[in-house]
């Protein structure tokens, strides 16, 4: 597995996440009880990050990006490699500390009419996780559901707060899935593709509002999306993902302005900005598709589509972490 | 209207009988398609560009209040054609509909190849050594390998199964291709593969398209017009270049800011407020609560008001006498 150097953020102290070598493999059986395979969703990630500090990745669908998200959420356990918070292992911990953790890490899911339970007003939504971790004292709980209504600019809270789901814009509705999120304090907010379901106007609004509170609450925030061209003021780092891998990470601008592995530039290169011009020309994009997840091709993953892959390289060897511009890491033999 | 001309819609309006009352999805839109034009609709979830593509296709649920408006395609009045006669004259065989996730929808029993000249079989009654002969050339034209005619739709990729879609629809030739959100629920990469399918179609076809979808960026891909919907009505249309370069009505102009952009480093800015219900919009023009550049007259209804001959705009900024 590649040696990814973490970048250490000057002035940020210590890691507030390391992943270390992490794999989250689905094993398949057949029968119930044959076991005839995993699917490596997540295959070998290693990163820190600092607080405060509000990162992407970004990669298309099945390349792993929410099984790593889920992993961080306790939701699934590695199969191997190591996830640390603060200091602490999260395979070590107890059910009771697992808990405390998740108040911990916030998760703002994709489709926030479908993360909202139905029959459950606004009140009562935000009361939930101050009820499950223990807030008893009603004016209290009150007290704090108000002010993060407010943080979340859905205001005046009497208004919102006898609302269902179904009553709310979608734009609101991901205002309360936000404030659930941010409810118990966390250090952490994960937000899986939290802008995909909505409206290009909205969508703004609430990476502008996601921004806002990170900055404010000096949150550490990983943001999960396939939409390469809304990172650019919402995050300061990007990790690009293909089958399961880390394969490009660098700074915000430099990644975008200067894309060094030949699938970031693919991707890159299918991505319109809207210009009329668009129409008359044929856009340059890798043949085949990603690969299976259960028999990932041998050496670099891309190598069955890359225009540049080498043979006898590219298809033997994985190729590490190099590092052709500073701090701008690229898993791809071309820099070697 | 010129011989150009392919559709010509009129003041269509169509109506949804709900329990809170009627709500106006489609609120009187009138637009052209020119021969081997592609005209992109463009707007935001629930300004009523699928229910214009239900109510020119005919495909309505059974709620429907009201239809009304003239539409012609090629000189032929669909809206006063009996159902049976639209049905074996117009759909799939002059105008065909590839709807939302309609690649999800393929029966998961039938060979593609199969399903792909169905409309032949039924509509045309083609015997099936023709038909099949037909299947292997859209096949072709869409870059599907003809390996794939006996596989099911499950042994087919997402950005395959928009292509065998796009097969079916292209199968008995229509002269109008209406796509609803075609990539919506594609990869990057595929999306763009999709698009270039397209644009090379068009080209090589000559066939016109009426592209409907959310998405500015994706519009470009393909458009030589652009249609915009709010709150269903259309408030501009104009050639592309015009509507990128240029936007006129207050909404496409906020619209266009609100785009990320992935190659500038324009910071996006949201457009705050919502539409208005379509239980009760307002008398007025139905944007002014979020217009910027909101007057007086704009309590009054707005006139679709001509600037140059190739763009119209909903707004009475750009009227005559505009007291502003």
């Amino acid at each position: 597995m590649s040696e990814w150097q973490p970048v250490t953020i000057v002035g940020h102290g210590e890691p507030l996440l390391s992943v270390s070598d992490l794999h989250t493999w689905f094993e398949l059986r057949q029968w119930g009880f044959l076991r005839v395979g995993a699917v490596r969703a997540v295959d070998g990630v290693s990163f820190e990050l600092a607080r405060g500090e509000s990162v992407a990745f970004v990669g298309e669908s099945g390349c792993g990006k929410s099984s790593l998200a889920r992993t961080l959420l306790g939701l699934h356990r590695p199969t191997r490699g190591e996830v640390r918070f603060a200091g602490r292992s999260l395979g070590g911990l107890k059910a009771r500390e697992l808990q405390a953790y998740r108040a911990k890490v916030g998760y703002v899911q994709q489709d926030p009419f479908g993360a909202l339970p139905p029959f459950l007003d606004v009140r009562r939504i935000l009361a939930e996780p101050l009820i499950v971790h223990g807030v008893k004292d009603r004016a209290q709980r009150d007290r704090r559901i108000r002010a993060v209504l407010d943080e979340v600019r859905l205001s005046p809270a009497e208004e919102f707060l006898p609302k269902f789901p179904h009553m709310l814009s979608g734009g609101q509705q991901q205002r309360v899935v936000i404030a659930r999120a941010l409810i118990l304090e966390p250090a952490m907010i994960i937000a899986d593709e939290p802008v995909s379901m909505l409206d290009a106007s909205v969508r703004v609004e609430i990476l502008n509002l996601l921004r806002h509170i990170q900055t404010q609450r000096e949150l550490t925030l990983a943001f999960i999306t396939h939409d390469l061209s809304s990172v650019r003021h919402y995050a300061e780092r990007i990790f690009v993902m293909y089958a399961g891998r880390v394969v490009e990470t660098a700074g915000v601008k430099e990644l975008l302005d200067h894309p060094q592995h030949p699938y970031t530039q693919s991707l890159l290169a299918a991505i319109a900005d809207p210009d009329a011009a668009n129409a008359t020309k044929q856009r340059e994009i890798p043949g085949g598709e990603p690969p299976s997840l259960l028999h990932p091709p041998k050496g670099c993953r891309f190598h069955p589509r890359c225009p540049h892959a080498m043979a006898g390289l590219c298809d033997v060897d994985e190729p590490p972490d190099f590092e052709p511009r500073r701090g701008h890491y690229s898993a791809c033999w071309l820099h070697r | 209207m010129s011989d150009r001309t392919l559709l010509e819609v009129e003041d269509l309006h169509l109506h949804y009988q709900t329990r809170r009352g009627v709500v106006r999805a489609v609120d009187g839109v009138s637009f052209d398609v020119r021969r081997n034009e592609a005209l992109v609709v463009l707007g935001e979830s629930g300004c009523g560009k699928s229910s214009l593509a239900k109510a020119l296709m005919r495909v309505l649920p059974r709620n429907v209040h009201q239809v009304s408006g003239r539409v012609t395609l090629d000189g032929t009045e669909l809206l006063a054609m009996s159902d049976e006669s639209f049905r074996r004259d117009v759909q799939w065989v002059r105008m065909a509909l590839v709807m939302q996730a309609s690649m999800n929808a393929l029966n998961p029993v039938v060979r593609v190849g199969e399903q792909v000249v169905e409309p032949l079989r039924v509509l045309r009654q083609w015997p099936r050594a023709r038909a099949m002969a037909r299947a292997v050339e859209v096949f072709e034209l869409v870059g599907v390998s003809t390996d794939f005619l006996q596989r099911y739709p499950l042994e087919l990729s997402g950005g395959m199964r928009q292509r065998v879609v796009l097969a079916m629809a292209l199968v008995a030739e229509p002269e109008l291709v209406i796509l609803d959100e075609p990539t919506s629920a594609l990869d990057v990469l595929t999306q763009a593969g999709i698009m270039n399918l397209l644009k090379r179609l068009k080209r090589e076809l000559g066939t016109s398209f009426i592209l409907i979808t959310h998405d500015v960026a994706t519009s470009s891909e393909l458009a030589d017009r652009v249609a915009l919907m709010y709150a269903g009505q259309i408030v501009e249309v104009a050639d592309a270049v015009q509507f990128f370069t240029e936007p006129a009505h207050p909404y496409s102009k906020m619209l266009m800011a609100s785009v990320p952009r992935l190659r500038q480093e324009h910071r996006p800015e949201p457009i705050l407020g919502q539409p208005p219900s379509l239980l009760e919009p307002p008398s007025g023009c139905r944007f002014a609560d979020r217009c910027p550049s909101c007057f007086k007259r704009c309590a009054q209804d707005p006139k679709f008001i001509r600037l140059g001959d190739r763009r119209r705009v909903r707004c009475w900024l750009y009227a005559e006498g505009g007291d502003r």
